[in-house]
This record gives structure tokens, C-alpha cells and sequence, in this order.
């Protein structure tokens, strides 16, 4: 995907393909050849990381797939059926719910690194913004799938969740009932969430490619965050980078099998359990860790429209950084501000996810309240000022010497 | 690099203080169920067959009269990681139970349960069981997945590396012996039970077990204290028929993974070796 | 890069080639579970187990239709002129050459059970049909015998027999 390739196959086979359609050329050019900056670390496997998880995702989705019924009285049975029958049934759906949560995990690492090192400033904003619509995909492809399981907790957040959207004033009302088919959430809810939940995941694969394309293009940002120059600053993906990807990924599924197959409802709400009942409303509801900060964004605030205003506004805000970060320093390492206000920030995203699974009373609503402003403060006030106020450390003058002088 | 340690230091600890002491403080009078030494947890746990075999039998006699077990069919007893139970035995079981079924003529019939059967539900429908108490005695296959306490932090985050997650038969063990007089001031409505370890205090179900109700053929001691043990690690094999099979492919994987990531390591090393 | 040894190459070999068979071992290790979960589940394999059949209300000459492990099987309580054209066939001269006694139980020469599916392309053939008295089946035309036998048209084979035991002489249990 970066230019014109020098690939020539000796197999006059290949060579007859590549003439009529340069499919090797690509694969060797994207993932072969492509020149990888040397100096980065292993937060730069996450993008291979989060590709794998994907396709994780997908495979034991279309495997559940086929024991799966979608239908409000069958839904909860075909899962623990196939958990119990179908051959590693219990396996494949461990690994689909688990997998979901570590996609997210890998998903924060992957957005929290780009933060560190301004790797959505110029040229990459595209790129960026193309990981935002991925994330904000992968929010609603996880949530869809979470409810079709249909236990307490699936019919409430599908309740929730889609009550969001009556917050709007006038089409409030009809958009939800338009989302649900029905008066309530129900059996036509259930099918079309089915539906999407399939479909979205295909729509992710085919925004990671524009994302992939968007990278190719520009090239990696790297720790120092300056742009290679020389050759010396740059490595094939091939070994380099792959055997790299290929060992930190081998690692993370180390993290995964031991949610899989030790832990497997560590990261599960028990109420899920319980088979939906629309006549009781669990207790105490909470969404899965992912979303915590979220909610607690919406919790934070006492009104409706702006609470659901807000929590839209958390996640579109993201899309918005290339602009709100005024600094033409790329890397945290050479922003000694920056990196303090940052790991504030990541600190505020973690309390905000815990005090997501608070009940909304007395001390939790107050800093609920103040970490929301500090969330919003950090994007809107503090990344465009310190753009104009930071005194930067200087730049290496290329990544060699990045590497080099950090040796010596 | 000091003062972002101390920023992170200081939000910590502002934390643990705000939200540790009074996440015990809302609980206080919902005591923490006491933990049972169980023979299935841990990586390596397994399920102990005699212990599995007095939880069905307290099922059986105490529990199914009340509640269901939908989604376990009598041949699950002789699966293995179960109950150990022989085909010849199952089948045993399985015609102690009256199934309902059509005979050719498309009339309602009850026949003798088969192995291929699931256990039957003790009420007809969900209202006929609601009658009874009030609130529909719950199906008990996933119960102990579905049943937990709050562990608060900083807890859950110890539990996420020591793999302790049977919070759901603690409770439930420690719920059936949990049945008190209620303390003075307290308004225990019509129809409930005290309970000290359910939320509220306040349970439908009467105290379900009593000493000598049950008589174990091994000779385990009949006391409710035993029974309590024995049903929670029975409800833990329903809602967990696979728990072995999961934990042993496990450790092959855990294994398989730690050796593969060895050999990538060095894989990476050598290949870099030209670079650094 | 200063010369590198004969042995350190093959070190490094060694180690390139251990790690893609331990790579390639993994994948395949991870198919199993994708592949085996489209096998017959547990409760599928369960409910496939024997069946018994009272033979008692079936009628001399009629045929009944039961099923096990989700086939149709017939079970034909034959007349003596049926046995008769089953037995009397010169065995040879068959498509699928078969004799009579070893498609029923010794003893039980009245009793015909057979798979009901039809051996060219899995149809359901049609009783008492035909012109041997036996089968016909209506999608492309294959004829059966009373003993269940092919004896004209596509089909190959003769009617299938599911495994099956005399419990008494008027019960058979299947599978």
C-alpha cells in the first residue's frame, strides 16, 4: 500500500497472477517490506494484537453462531445448552465473552499509547479518526452482543442503553421504539440486535483495513516521534516486526487463557445468570467494565439530556484531538507536563470506572462529578494550552540517535 | 518522575480511603460469608465425587421439592468430571423420576425418566410455583454463578491472581445455615424468614434443612452444617458441569503458551541481535 | 557483522525451525475444538439411544413408520405372500443380491424392518407400491421388493437394515 512494489516472483505461476492482479506485490509491500521505525516499543503491538482479537472474535462468533436461537424464550437455554452439549462449547463461548473484554483491553492500551505519543498529530489524523469509528463500532458490536445472551443483566442494559436515546426532545420517544420494534424491549429487540451484532463485526474488518491503509500511508509514529529520515531508522516489517507482534501476542493470550479457562465469569456480572425478567429490575445495575467510565460520565450529571449529551460527548471528543493538542511535539517523553497530565488522566479514567460501579449516592456522585470535569478539562482546556505553555525538552535529531544515545 | 509518582500515590490513596472503608461500612450488617476450603478451586481443582454425590442426594430429598433443574439431564451425572456415576446407575436415577411425555394416540402420559431426560420440574408453571411462596422458587442449574457477595475493593483485585471465585457456594452454603431469629426493632413481614446472610434479611424460602433430614450412605456426619457444604459444591457441578475439562486443557495451554513465548522470545532476540 | 560460525547458523536454525513447528502445532491444536464443535452434541448423541418398539398392534400386512436417531424406519409385518415372493427370487439375478433370510431375524420371518430412506438420494420411498409389492420411491422411480431390495430403477443399494434385537417375540429394541 505504500507505492509501487519491487516484488517479482520467481514462480511462473505467481508471476502469471501478479501480471493480471499484484496481490503478492501488495501482501509484500504491506506486511513484508513495509519500513517499520526501529525504535519502537512493545505498546506498538497492540495494532497487531488487536487485529488477532478481531479475528478471534469472529471465527468463535460465527462458531456460537450455530447453537445460538435468538428468541426471547430460547436465547438464554441455547447458550448454557451449548456450553453444556456441543463439543468445547463451553470453551468457545468462554473465549468469545473473555475475548471481548481483553479486545477492549487492547483496545484502551492501543488509544492510551497513541495519547502518550501524539500519534494522531499531522499526518495521522485520518488514521485517528478512523480508530475512533473502529472503537465506537466495537462499543455497540459488544453491547449488541451482550444482550443477546439474555440473562438479567443483557434485557436491562438493552433497556438502558436504548433509553439513552429518548433523552432527544421530540423524536426521543419514537427513535426508541423504533430501536425496540415494540413497545418495550422484546423478542423483535432481540432478532435485530442478532442481526447487527453479526453483521457490525465484518464492518469493523473493513474499517481496520481503511485504518491499516490510512498507517501504510503515513508510516508509524514511533517513541521519539519524529519522522525516520534515513534507512538507518527504519527495519522491514518483516522479520522485525512480525516476530516482535508474534511474542508480546503470544504473551496477551497468555493474559486470555487464564481469564478463559481459570477465571472465565471474573469479568461477567452474576445477575446474567438469572434468565430476563422484565417484571424485576435487578438491584443494583452495572454494565461490563468497559463501559464504566462512561457511565459514570452519564451518572455524574442530574439531568437527562445533558447526562446522555455528555456520555456522547466523552467519546466524540476523541475524534476532535488531532486539533484540541496544539503542540508540535509529538512524544510524551519530550513533554514533561503533558506526561504528568496525562497519567492524571488515565488515573481519572480508572476511578471513573470504578465509581461507574457505585451506587450513585452521596460521595460517589461528587467525585463522579469532579472527574468528569477533569475529563473533559484535559481534552477542551488543558491540550490546547499546554500546546502554547509547555517548555518541550529537545528532539533527538533522528531515531537512531533516539536509540543510540539512550544505549549510552 | 517523583512528583507523578506522588500524583498517582496521592489519588490512590484518596481513593482507598474514600470508597474502601465505606464500601464495608453500606454492608455492615450483611455479614461476609465465611470461606469454605473447596476441593474444586484453584488451577488444579477437582470436583470431590463423594462430596457431589451427598449434594444430589440432599438435592433430591431437600432442594427438588421446590426447585427446579432445568437444564441438567440425568445422563450429565455420569459425565465425566461429574459424579461418577456408572450408565448403569444413571439409568437407575434417570427411572426413579416421572417424565412427561404423549403416548401414540397424542395422550399426556407420565413414563419412567431416561438418561437422555432432564431433571423434572417440580411445578407445572412458574405461577403454580410462585403460589407457594410468593416469588418462584429459582431453577437451581447456574444458581451458584448467579448468586455472589460484594467483594469490594481492593479485594477483586487479589481474586483476579489467587482465582478465587467461589463466592456464589460460600454464600449459598453459608445462606442455608444462615437462618436466625430476627434481631430486636427488626419488621419481619408476613410469609419471610430471617435470614443473616441474605440482602434484607428478608428471604421467602423457610429454613430448608434440618439435622438427621438427610442420611449419607458414607457416613458423613448428617448435620445442616455438612448438607449446606455438600448441596453448594453439588450446584457448583450443575451451573460448572465442564469445570475440570476446562481447568486441565488449561493448564496445556498455560503451558503450550509459557514454551511458545519462550522460543518467540529468543526467535526475537536473534533476529534483533543484527539491529541493536 | 563479523563472520558468523557454522554452529551459531545452525543454532539459529534449530531455533527458527523449533519455533514455527511449536507455532504450527498451536493452530492446528486450535482447530480442533472449532472443527469438533459441529460434530453431534452430547444431547443429540443421547437422544440417538435404542429405542424399543411393542410389535403386538401392528396388524398382519401393515407397515408402520417409526423413528430413531432421526431416520424413519419401516416396520413391515409381512404376509405369507409377501414372504414367499421375497424368499422365492432367484438371489443372483438382483441389482444388490441379497437373500431374504439375512435381511430378518431367524425366526421372525414375518418381521421386516428397514431404514426408510431410499438408497439412491435419501427420499422417503412409498409403501405397498410398485411392482414388486414392496417400495416406490416417488422422486426418481427406484422400486423395492418386500424384502426391502432394490430390483429396479437409479437406487444401488437395497433398503438399509438399522441394528436391531428380538427383546421378546413382540418387542424389538433399535440401535
Amino acid at each position: 500500500m505504500s507505492g509501487p512494489s519491487t516484488y517479482q516472483p520467481q514462480n511462473k505461476v505467481l508471476q502469471w497472477i501478479e501480471k493480471r492482479l499484484p496481490i503478492g506485490g501488495l501482501i509484500h509491500s504491506s506486511f513484508i517490506a513495509y519500513p517499520t521505525p526501529r525504535n519502537l516499543n512493545y505498546w506498538w503491538t497492540f495494532g497487531g494484537i488487536l487485529s488477532f482479537m478481531l479475528g478471534v472474535q469472529i471465527i468463535t462468533g460465527i462458531v456460537l453462531t450455530m447453537h445460538y436461537t435468538p428468541h426471547v424464550d430460547l436465547a438464554f437455554k441455547s447458550v448454557e445448552a451449548s456450553m453444556r452439549d456441543v463439543n468445547y462449547g463451553w470453551l468457545l463461548r468462554y473465549l468469545h465473552a473473555n475475548g471481548a473484554a481483553m479486545f477492549f483491553l487492547a483496545v484502551y492500551i492501543h488509544m492510551l499509547r497513541g495519547i502518550y505519543y501524539g500519534s494522531y498529530k499531522e499526518p495521522r489524523e485520518v488514521l485517528w479518526i478512523l480508530g475512533v469509528i473502529i472503537y465506537g463500532l466495537m462499543m455497540a458490536t459488544g453491547f449488541m452482543g451482550y444482550v443477546l445472551v439474555w440473562g438479567q443483566m443483557s434485557f436491562w442494559a438493552a433497556t438502558v442503553i436504548t433509553n439513552l436515546f429518548s433523552a432527544l426532545p421530540g423524536i426521543g420517544e419514537p427513535i426508541v421504539s423504533w430501536l425496540w420494534g415494540g413497545y418495550a424491549v422484546g423478542n423483535p429487540t432481540l432478532n435485530r440486535f442478532y442481526s447487527l451484532h453479526y453483521l457490525l463485526p465484518f464492518v469493523i474488518a473493513g474499517a481496520v483495513v481503511l485504518h491499516v491503509w490510512a498507517l501504510h500511508v503515513t508510516g508509524q509514529n514511533n517513541p521519539a516521534g519524529i519522522e525516520p529520515k534515513s534507512d538507518k531508522d527504519t527495519v522491514p516489517f518483516t522479520p522485525y516486526a512480525t516476530v516482535k507482534d508474534g511474542f508480546f501476542m503470544v504473551c496477551f493470550c497468555i493474559v486470555l487463557a487464564w481469564f478463559v479457562f481459570y477465571i472465565p465469569n471474573f469479568l461477567g456480572h452474576p445477575d446474567n445468570y438469572i434468565p430476563a425478567n422484565p417484571a424485576v429490575t435487578p438491584t443494583h445495575i452495572v454494565p461490563e467494565w468497559y463501559y464504566l467510565p462512561f457511565y459514570a460520565i452519564l451518572r455524574a450529571i442530574p439531568d437527562k439530556l445533558l447526562g446522555v449529551g455528555a456520555l456522547g460527548a466523552s467519546i466524540v471528543v476523541l475524534a476532535f484531538l488531532p486539533w484540541l493538542d496544539t503542540s508540535k511535539v509529538r512524544s510524551a517523553r519530550y513533554r514533561p507536563l503533558f506526561r504528568q497530565f496525562f497519567w492524571l488522566f488515565v488515573i481519572v479514567c480508572v476511578a471513573l470506572g470504578w465509581l461507574g460501579t457505585k451506587p450513585p449516592e452521596g460521595l460517589s456522585v461528587l467525585l463522579s462529578r469532579i472527574l468528569t470535569v477533569y475529563y473533559f478539562a484535559f481534552f477542551l482546556i488543558i491540550l490546547p494550552l499546554l500546546g502554547i505553555f509547555e517548555k518541550t525538552k529537545p528532539l533527538p535529531n533522528s531515531i537512531s540517535e533516539s536509540v543510540l544515545g539512550a544505549k549510552a | 518522575m517523583t512528583m507523578q509518582r506522588t500524583i498517582i500515590a496521592l489519588t490512590l490513596a484518596g481513593f482507598v480511603a474514600a470508597f474502601g472503608a465505606p464500601a464495608f461500612a453500606q454492608d455492615h450488617d450483611t455479614p461476609q460469608p465465611p470461606r469454605i476450603k473447596w476441593s474444586f478451586s484453584g488451577p488444579f481443582g477437582k470436583f470431590d465425587e463423594a462430596q457431589l454425590q451427598r449434594g444430589f442426594k440432599v438435592f433430591r430429598e431437600v432442594c427438588a421439592n421446590c426447585h427446579s433443574l432445568d437444564m441438567v439431564a440425568f445422563r450429565n451425572l455420569g459425565d465425566a468430571g461429574a459424579l461418577g456415576y456408572s450408565a448403569a446407575q444413571v439409568a437407575a436415577v434417570a427411572a426413579e423420576y416421572k417424565v412427561k411425555d404423549t403416548d401414540d394416540l397424542g395422550n399426556p402420559i407420565e413414563r419412567a425418566g431416561r438418561p437422555a431426560d432432564h431433571f423434572p420440574s417440580p411445578f407445572a408453571n412458574e405461577l403454580a410455583a410462585k403460589a407457594q411462596y410468593g416469588v418462584p422458587p429459582p431453577d437451581m442449574s447456574v444458581l451458584a454463578k448467579a448468586r455472589t457477595y460484594e467483594r469490594g475493593f481492593p479485594w477483586f483485585v487479589f481474586d483476579l491472581i489467587t482465582q478465587y471465585q467461589e463466592q456464589g457456594p460460600d454464600y449459598i452454603a453459608a445462606l442455608l445455615k444462615g437462618y436466625e431469629d430476627p434481631p430486636k426493632g427488626f419488621a419481619l413481614p408476613s410469609g419471610g424468614h430471617y435470614n443473616k446472610y441474605f440482602p434484607g434479611h428478608n428471604i421467602a424460602m423457610p429454613p430448608p434443612l434440618t439435622a438427621g433430614q438427610v442420611t449419607f450412605d458414607d457416613g458423613s456426619p448428617a448435620t445442616v452444617e455438612q448438607y449446606a457444604k455438600d448441596v453448594a459444591a453439588f450446584m457448583v457441578w450443575a451451573a460448572e458441569p465442564h469445570m475440570m475439562a476446562r481447568k486441565r486443557i488449561g493448564f496445556q495451554v498455560m503451558i503450550f503458551l509459557i514454551v511458545f513465548a519462550g522460543l518467540l522470545y529468543f526467535t526475537k532476540k536473534k533476529v534483533w541481535s543484527d539491529v541493536h | 557483522m563479523t563472520t558468523v560460525s557454522s554452529a551459531e547458523h545452525t543454532r539459529r536454525d534449530f531455533l527458527y525451525i523449533a519455533t514455527g513447528a511449536v507455532g504450527a502445532v498451536g493452530a492446528a491444536a486450535a482447530l480442533v475444538p472449532l472443527i469438533a464443535q459441529m460434530n453431534p452434541d452430547a444431547s443429540t448423541i443421547a437422544a440417538g439411544a435404542p429405542v424399543e418398539i411393542d410389535l403386538a398392534p401392528i396388524a398382519e400386512g401393515q407397515i408402520i413408520k417409526v423413528f430413531w436417531r432421526s431416520k424413519p424406519i419401516f416396520i413391515s409385518h409381512r404376509t405369507k405372500k409377501e414372504i414367499e415372493e421375497a424368499q422365492k427370487v432367484a438371489v443372483a439375478s438382483l441389482p444388490d443380491p441379497e437373500s431374504d433370510n439375512a435381511r430378518v431375524k431367524q425366526g421372525h420371518d414375518q418381521w421386516l424392518v428397514v431404514i426408510g430412506i431410499c438408497t439412491h438420494l435419501g427420499c422417503i420411498p412409498i409403501a405397498k407400491q410398485g411392482e414388486y409389492d414392496g417400495w416406490f420411491c416417488p422422486c426418481h422411480g427406484s422400486q423395492y421388493d418386500t424384502s426391502g431390495r432394490i430390483r429396479k430403477g437409479p437406487a444401488p443399494k437395497n433398503l438399509e437394515l438399522p441394528p436391531y434385537t428380538f427383546v421378546s417375540d413382540n418387542k424389538i429394541r433399535i440401535g
